[in-house]
């Protein structure tokens, strides 16, 4: 059977969830190798439960001091020598550069934000903020496809996982954009945004007091979104921002509260299994894909539902 | 130094968008304008070149005859001339083929730096940074909120979810800039005056010896493009006195969400 590239995202040395849901869908394709930049440590167990025949660790220090390019060489040199029937990639800022550069690299076409991939390399992608969905092929090379959180359930079948060390040849070429310093930021200790099964999302209609979006998000275990107008304003930090800039995620359900849905937002959270709306405005377009809107100021519904989830789960 | 920026012409996202018979972004359907966030790239652009010595800004774009209207927007806002490269052949270029077009034009204009945005706004991919780069054999230092040159360094600030970052690159060196580097500047009368006497070159593929290109050329095909149904909109409550709160709770109940 053919094998498939699969770049694996190790955070704080546990498996992200759409890297498990990548290696799902790289199933159909063959039989998945996964690459992990650094050590793998408890996750390659992981990764092979999902599904990995073996996991190939590049520990390159190259690959952390400078941007990008090394770890396409990196992947390049693995594809060279494993002949995989695809590449797949998460759809993280990062990685989608990875991939652009290794798809020169083969001379190969590349997909970006699949939110399916079928066995024969069949990719579907939903664009202009979701109002259409375009299926189409890579026609030359090895394809390269980077796909989006929840295109697919995960689903554990479990493979051997063995774990090898990959030594890759970086270039001094590729060691052109150095990271000349770096300082880490405070975790926020609420779920991962994109991978998130509920987020509370707030806008330019709480006024800058975040605090309410915060208190339903954390008595639902939701994580914390945020508008543009919401981050520009410097009420919360960019990395929470959902939308066209920001963060694409597709819980089982989103709050919107004081948001108006603009195209632009919609497009980071239009594939939500449900939607839940609190604007002043019974106007704004955010009411147009809800299942529940209400009408009322966050302000006042938002404390009380949090108060009245409280008293439910007691 | 010489800077080129990146400038895509793209249906306006307010717009119906909507695809053509052949499967390509249809041109027409919807107005078109330069992409707002290669307004960010133009701006960062524009700031290297006042805070520098002698800085020329190349605003340049691949796409059809309407596409010139995005390098007028980019010379009104201060740019010192346009390449708009356009050619019948290039209709339906996919990523890889569009790198290949506009590699060729950078080598051709011969900049020390190349400024874009962080990803269209029509395609979205993000990825077309990497590829010039990749191309071009140049640093890639992208997405930054974030911008200057000092010397022959480019330095950039960038956000990952993690950490913040700070590189810095030899020039010549790809940027792409962010959302979040600064509001672009919008043109000042004077500047539109001004922009109407500046040089805007065509070039086709002969002019850049290129000669496959457009969607024979691609490396990927669109087999399918549709239209999806809107979502049907549910149900709207007003609030009062705290019913707001309860359908709330009630929904979030029934859903199984607590
Ligand atoms: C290229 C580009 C990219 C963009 N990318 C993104 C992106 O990634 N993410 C994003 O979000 N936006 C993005 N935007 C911006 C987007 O167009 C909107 O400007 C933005 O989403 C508006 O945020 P908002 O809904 O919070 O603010 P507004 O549109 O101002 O809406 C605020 C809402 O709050 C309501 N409100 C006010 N007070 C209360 C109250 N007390 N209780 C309840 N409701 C109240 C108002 O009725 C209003 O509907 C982008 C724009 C462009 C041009
Ligand atoms: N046809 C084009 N003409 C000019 N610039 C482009 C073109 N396509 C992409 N770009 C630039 O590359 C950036 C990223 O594009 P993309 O990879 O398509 O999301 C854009 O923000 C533009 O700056």
């Amino acid at each position: 059977m053919s094998n498939v590239v699969v770049i694996a995202e190790v955070v704080d040395g546990a498996v992200t969830k759409p890297t498990l849901e990548l290696l799902t869908i790289a199933r159909r394709i063959g039989e998945p190798i996964a690459v992990v930049f650094g050590t793998a440590g408890d996750a390659a167990a992981k990764l092979g439960e999902y599904g990995a025949a073996k996991v190939l660790e590049v520990a390159d220090a190259a690959c952390a001091e400078y941007l990008v390019a090394p770890k396409a060489e990196a992947v390049h040199q693995i594809v060279q020598a494993n002949d995989p029937a695809a590449v797949l990639f998460p759809s993280s800022i990062e990685s989608k550069e990875i991939a652009a550069r290794v798809a020169v690299k083969l001379d190969s076409g590349l997909i970006t934000d699949a939110v399916d991939v079928q066995a024969d390399g069949t990719a579907t992608q939903s664009v202009f903020a979701g109002g259409w969905s375009v299926t189409g092929k890579v026609t030359t090379g090895t394809p390269v496809i980077t796909v989006k959180p929840n295109a697919a359930d995960p689903e554990p079948a479990a493979a051997a996982g063995t774990v090898e060390a990959f030594t890759a040849t970086i270039s001094d070429a590729a060691k052109g954009a150095k990271v000349a310093s770096e300082e880490p930021k405070a975790a926020s200790g609420r779920p991962e945004l994109t991978g998130a099964g509920i987020v509370v999302s707030g806008g330019r209609g709480t006024g800058g007091d975040f605090g309410p979006v915060e208190a339903l998000a954390d008595e639902l275990g939701a994580a914390v979104g945020a508008s543009r107008a919401a981050v520009d304003s410097g009420w919360y930090p960019h990395a929470y921002q959902v939308g066209q800039t920001g963060k694409t995620v597709s819980p089982q359900l989103y709050v919107a509260a004081g948001i108006s849905g603009a195209i632009q937002h919609r497009a980071g959270m239009q594939t939500s299994k449900a939607v839940v709306a609190i604007n002043k405005d019974e106007e704004a377009p955010i009411f147009e894909m809800s299942d529940l809107g209400i009408v009322g100021d966050l302000h006042t519904v938002l404390p009380a539902a949090s108060e009245g989830v409280k008293q439910k789960k007691a | 130094m010489k800077i080129v920026t990146l400038v895509k012409y793209v249906p306006d996202a307010t717009g119906d968008r909507e695809f053509a018979d052949d499967n390509t972004v249809d041109r027409d359907a919807a107005d078109g304008l330069l992409s707002e966030l290669d307004e960010y790239a133009v701006e960062q652009a524009l700031q290297i070149k006042e805070a520098g010595d002698d800085v020329e800004v190349v605003a340049l774009t691949m796409g059809d005859d309407d596409a010139s209207d995005a390098i007028k927007k980019a010379l009104q806002m201060g740019a010192d001339a346009g390449i708009h490269v356009c050619d019948d052949d290039i209709h339906g270029s996919d990523a890889m083929v569009t790198s290949k077009i506009l590699a060729a034009a950078i080598e051709k204009i011969g900049p020390d730096l190349v400024v874009t945005g962080m990803s269209s706004t029509d395609g979205g991919m993000g990825v077309m940074g990497a590829m010039l780069a990749e191309r071009l054999g140049w640093a890639q230092v992208t997405m930054g909120s974030e911008v200057s040159v000092d010397g022959g360094t480019v330095k950039l600030k960038r956000d990952t979810d993690t950490s913040t970052q700070h590189i810095e690159a030899a020039l010549p060196a790809i940027v792409s800039v962010t959302d979040q580097s600064g509001e672009a500047r919008y043109p000042s009368m004077k500047n539109i005056m001004a922009a109407k006497k500046k040089k805007v070159d065509e070039w086709d593929l002969d002019d850049l010896d290129l000669e496959d290109a457009g969607m024979e050329a691609s490396y990927t095909q669109v087999t399918e493009t549709n239209e999806r149904p809107p979502k049907e909109a549910g149900r709207v409550v007003t609030d009062e006195d705290g019913s707001g709160a309860a359908e709330l709770v009630e929904f979030l109940s029934a859903g199984k969400y607590l």
